[in-house]
This record gives C-alpha cells, structure tokens and sequence, in this order.
C-alpha cells in the first residue's frame, strides 16, 4: 500500500507551472513590444525553476499518491519531468532566432510551449484515467494551437487542420475506450482496473483495448495512424516541428505506460500483440518511405515514425528491461531529433528555410562546424557506434531477442540497414557535393554552443552509457 | 425496460454513424468538426449509461470533463478553421491537399 497524502507539495511541479503560466502570461501582455525580450528569457527562468523545485521535493525511490489516487508521483515521473523541462528549454533556446527573424516571435508562443508541458506533465503523473484524459487534451490543444500560429501561412493551417482532425477522432477513440473499460472494471483509478482486470480476456475488453491501442498508436504517430506527421513537420514553422517532436514524445510514453503496463498490465496479451503489429510496421514504413523525401523536415518525420515503432518495440516485449528500453530509446532519440531540428533552425535565416536536403549540399564547405554537429546527430540517429543512437537500438534489439521476438528483431535489423541510407544521404550532401550559390550561415555563438553541447552529449552518453541506462533501470524498477 | 445493452448498442450506432460521417464527408470542415462532437457525444453517453447501471458517479463526473474539453476543441478548431478560409477562401476538404509525399 502506497501512502497516500494531502501535502501538495508533491504536485508542485505543475503547480508551480500553472502559476508560471499565468504570470508569463501577464507579463507578456503588459510588457507590450519588450515583452519581445522579456518573455523568452522569462520562460527559460520558469523553466530552470520548475527543474530546481522537481529536483528538491522529489522523494527518491518511493512512489506517493495524491487526490485520492488521480495523481502520481513516482521516481519515473521525477525523471520523466526533469528530461520534460530541459528539452523544452532547449528547444525554446534553438528557436527564438528562427522566431524573430520570421516576424512570429510573440509571447503566445512560450505560453503555448508552457500550457504543453504542463499538458506533459499531468500525462506523466496520471493515475486515472481521467487524468489522463484531461493531459492529452492539455497537449493536443496547445499543439494544434501552435501548428496554426503563423497566421500569415497557409501550409500551416492546412497542417493544422488536419493535425486537428486526426487528432480529434483519435482523442476520441481513445475515450471511447476508456468508457469501456470503465463499464468492465467500474472504476477510473488504474491501479483498480488493474486489480480488475486478470486472466482470461472478455470481448468487451479485447474492444476497449482495440480503442486504446489506436488513440495511443496515432500520439505517438505510429503507422497506420502516422498521416498526420509528415504534415505537420513539413507546414509547421520548423521551431514548431522541433517542439512537437520532442517533449510530447515523453507524453506518449508516459500515456503508453500508465494506461498498458499500470492499467491493464494483467491482461498484457491483448495489448501486446496489438502493439507489436504496430511497430512493425512503423519501423518499415516510416523507413521505407523516409527514403523518398527530398524535404528535409519530412524526412525527419518519416525517421520519427520508424523510431516510435522501436520505442513501442519495447513495449512489445512485455517485461520490466523492455519498458527500459522504451524509456532510454525515448529520452536518446528525443535528444537527437532537438539536436537534429536544432540544426535546420540555425541553417535558415531570413527569407530562406533550410528544409529541402539540396539545401545541405557542400554545408562542410560553408560551415564544417554544423557540418560536424550535423553529422554526429545523422550517425547518432542511424545507430551506428559510439553514438548513444546504438545503445538504444541494442537494448530494444536485445529485449526483444530475450523474449523471443524474432519476427521483430529481423524487421529492425533490416530497417536499422535502410535506414542507414537515408542518414548517410545527408552527411554525402554536406561533405562531397559542392555548395554551389546558397548561402553562408550566420554565426551566432550562444545556439551554436548549445548546439555542439547537444551533438556531444550524444557522443559523451555513447562511450559511457551506463549512467543513463542505470538511471533507466532505476526508475522503473 | 431499458437495459445496459440498449444505451451501448445507441451508443455504439452513433459513434459509427459519425466516424461514417468523417470519412464519407468530402466536402466541408465544418461537418468535420460536427462529426467529432457528435463522437464525443457518443462517448459521453456510454460513461453515463455504465454510471447508472454500475451505481457509480465516477463516470458521470467524467462527462462533465469530457464536454469542457469538447467545448475547447471545438474553439479551436474553428480558429484554426478562420486561419485557413483567410488564406484559402475555401472550407472545402479537398483543397486541404497542397501538401505530399
């Protein structure tokens, strides 16, 4: 039994974001022009802040109910949190440049990433469904919201509106769902749906199931559910497309986790063969059709999508070192893709965007600096050693032998080999073809140290894993 | 008399009936976006027929939530659908196609 209290002071992470919210936002609105400055160096502080207090009142090693049991906080929400903050801070900092020289760089943007996380974290502490609910909805509207924000383009509308609509109905797939196994169990709290729920599958359940598999399938952006993806990478103002690929991702896995392995962690059979169809074909397809973007950002979305299908690969497994191995494929390949989306946004400039691939073409000529970060995040990402990007595949690779799933282990190897074309395409385009007349880079050093602090992070977390990897085994032990 | 099964099956009807709509529906964002109230109305009416016929308020606490959410959505969506007729001049789906690959 889980003591269960009413000191709120351990949900003070997102009581402190809510309250940070509000504040920015004011702040934003009184300061009229200089809130231009003001607001995204307020959000950073808010940010740093809510790590620092996250940090302090985490009770390490226990698991601590409050609400009544709705909300959660245990060592993989501390965790989950932390990474939470630091992405989205690093993101905001990539971004602000790409943001002003647009004419887009307005307060409802930090406002909006901040709303998200929040969004984030109430997924990650969630021990009902409800909770549940109420966070992915947080996230979804804050992200539609942020996809549409350049007024002034069209793409981005479209892009939004479709976001929108597939999301809607996989919003409400997912509820629909939980409505049914609400009507099995006759509760919303997940540690009583998994105390209902053991043994032998009913049909309702198998149905219910089915609902949830989908809604989780299409927040992560795993195939058949994907379509949404590339749209919004490509119309969405790239600093919206690096936000969206990087801290919902930690959502996802926390809504994969409460909802399969706290939830309905008894009747895993169900799930499990479900999700496994899913990821595989997310690896082949989002691989196979990767190769056929000349769009840099689509290509990187199809690169996403073959991801998600080797973080839910770990899922598949079933086991305590599968969800491990979720949980490190999850925190590394957010790394990467911020690092790699970090790389376009310090490419463009004004009037030019920097998404197609022949826009890299000669880039080690013009500027061997982002040539260099660029490549270590490519080979990072295709998971060749001693980037982290392998030791993510490995341990998915290795769960995945242990239990026995061999169908997945060919799949993945096989599109791990693929893959390796298209990230190889982009290091041959910056390092052998010649830049013709695009356009020098501009220099700006405090993202550019950012930047190579994110490329050798992930070259640092490869030699020496084992840090990251515990803290993973950790956590969810 | 009125049993669980009844309301499920009522149910069920009409979140079919709106996924139809979704997918048939060629024509109009707007009809779209009836389409998913209507979905989450479905929803709805499930937690609250298993509220009654489980004793348990949960469900119909739930329902509350669900509607605030359904009325911020579709807030949302039909901003989002202001920014994309003063770019298009259209609400036609089929223009929503500029986009491949």
């Amino acid at each position: 039994m889980t003591p269960s209290t009413l000191s709120l002071a351990t949900a003070l992470p997102e009581i402190f974001l809510t309250a940070a919210i509000c504040i920015v936002l004011l702040v934003d609105v009184f300061a009229g022009a200089a809130g231009r400055r003001i607001t995204p160096t307020l959000t950073l502080i808010v940010l740093a802040g809510g790590a620092a207090l996250t940090l302090a009142y985490a009770q390490s090693g226990t698991t601590v109910e409050l609400f009544s049991g709705m909300y959660v906080s245990d060592p993989l929400a501390v965790v989950l949190k932390l990474a939470g903050f630091l992405f989205v801070a690093v993101g905001l900092l990539y971004s602000r440049h790409y943001l002003e020289t647009r004419g887009i760089l307005r307060g409802e943007y930090y406002v909006l990433a901040l709303t998200a996380l929040l969004g984030v974290f109430v997924m990650i502490s969630a021990g009902s469904l409800l909770t549940l609910y109420i966070g992915i909805e947080l996230l979804a509207l804050s992200l539609y919201a942020m996809v549409a924000f350049d007024r002034e383009s069209g793409v981005a509308a479209e892009a939004a509106m479709k976001y929108f609509v597939l999301g809607a109905i996989a919003s409400a797939a997912l509820l629909y769902g939980m409505s049914l196994i609400y009507g099995l169990t006759g509760s919303l709290l997940l540690p009583e749906i998994a105390r209902a729920l053991q043994g032998e599958a009913s049909l309702g359940l198998v149905m219910g199931v089915v609902f949830l598999v989908v809604g989780v399938a299409f927040k992560f952006g795993a195939v058949p559910f994907h379509m949404w993806v590339p749209d919004v990478y490509h119309g969405a103002p790239s600093a919206v497309a690096l936000f969206v690929s990087a801290a919902p991702k930690l959502g996802s896995f926390a809504l994969a986790y409460r909802l399969f392995v706290s939830g309905l962690g008894g009747v895993s059979d169900t799930w499990i063969q479900m999700l496994a169809i899913v990821a595989g074909l997310s690896m082949v397809a989002g691989n196979l059709i990767a190769i056929a973007q000349t769009n840099l950002k689509r290509m990187l979305a199809y690169s996403t999508i073959g991801n998600v299908g080797f973080i839910l690969a770990g899922f598949v497994a079933g086991t305590e070192q599968g969800y491990e191995a979720a949980l490190y494929y999850t925190l590394v390949y957010v790394l990467m893709v911020l690092g790699s989306f970090g790389v376009i946004l310090v490419a463009s400039r004004a009037g030019f965007e920097a998404d197609e691939l022949a826009h890299y073409k000669g880039l080690h000529q013009r500027d061997p600096g982002l040539a260099f970060m660029m490549l270590m995040l490519m080979f990072s990402t295709a998971g060749i050693p001693p980037f982290v990007g392998f030791w993510a595949k490995l341990q998915i690779f290795q769960v995945l032998w242990a239990t026995d799933n061999m169908a997945l282990v060919l799949i993945g190897a096989a599109v791990s080999v693929i893959g390796l074309f298209y990230y190889l395409r982009v290091v041959k385009l910056m390092y052998f073809d010649e830049p013709g007349d695009l356009p020098t880079i501009e220099r700006r050093t405090g993202v550019r140290l950012a930047l190579g602090l994110n490329a050798i992070t992930v070259l640092v977390l490869g030699l020496m894993p084992s840090a990251l990897l515990a803290l993973c085994a950790q956590v969810l032990s | 008399m009125i049993t669980l099964q009844h309301l499920l099956t009522l149910s069920g009807i009409l979140f079919a009936l709106s996924f139809a709509g979704i997918f048939i529906n060629r024509k109009n964002v707007i009809l779209l976006l009836m389409c998913i109230e209507l979905m989450l109305l479905a929803v709805n009416f499930n937690f609250v027929a298993f509220s009654r016929f489980l004793g348990d308020l949960d469900g119909q606490v739930f329902v509350f939530f669900v509607l605030t959410v359904a009325a911020a959505e579709s807030a949302i969506g039909l901003a989002i659908l202001v920014v994309l007729f003063r770019e298009r001049r259209s609400i036609n789906v089929e223009d929503l196609d500029t986009m491949k690959g």
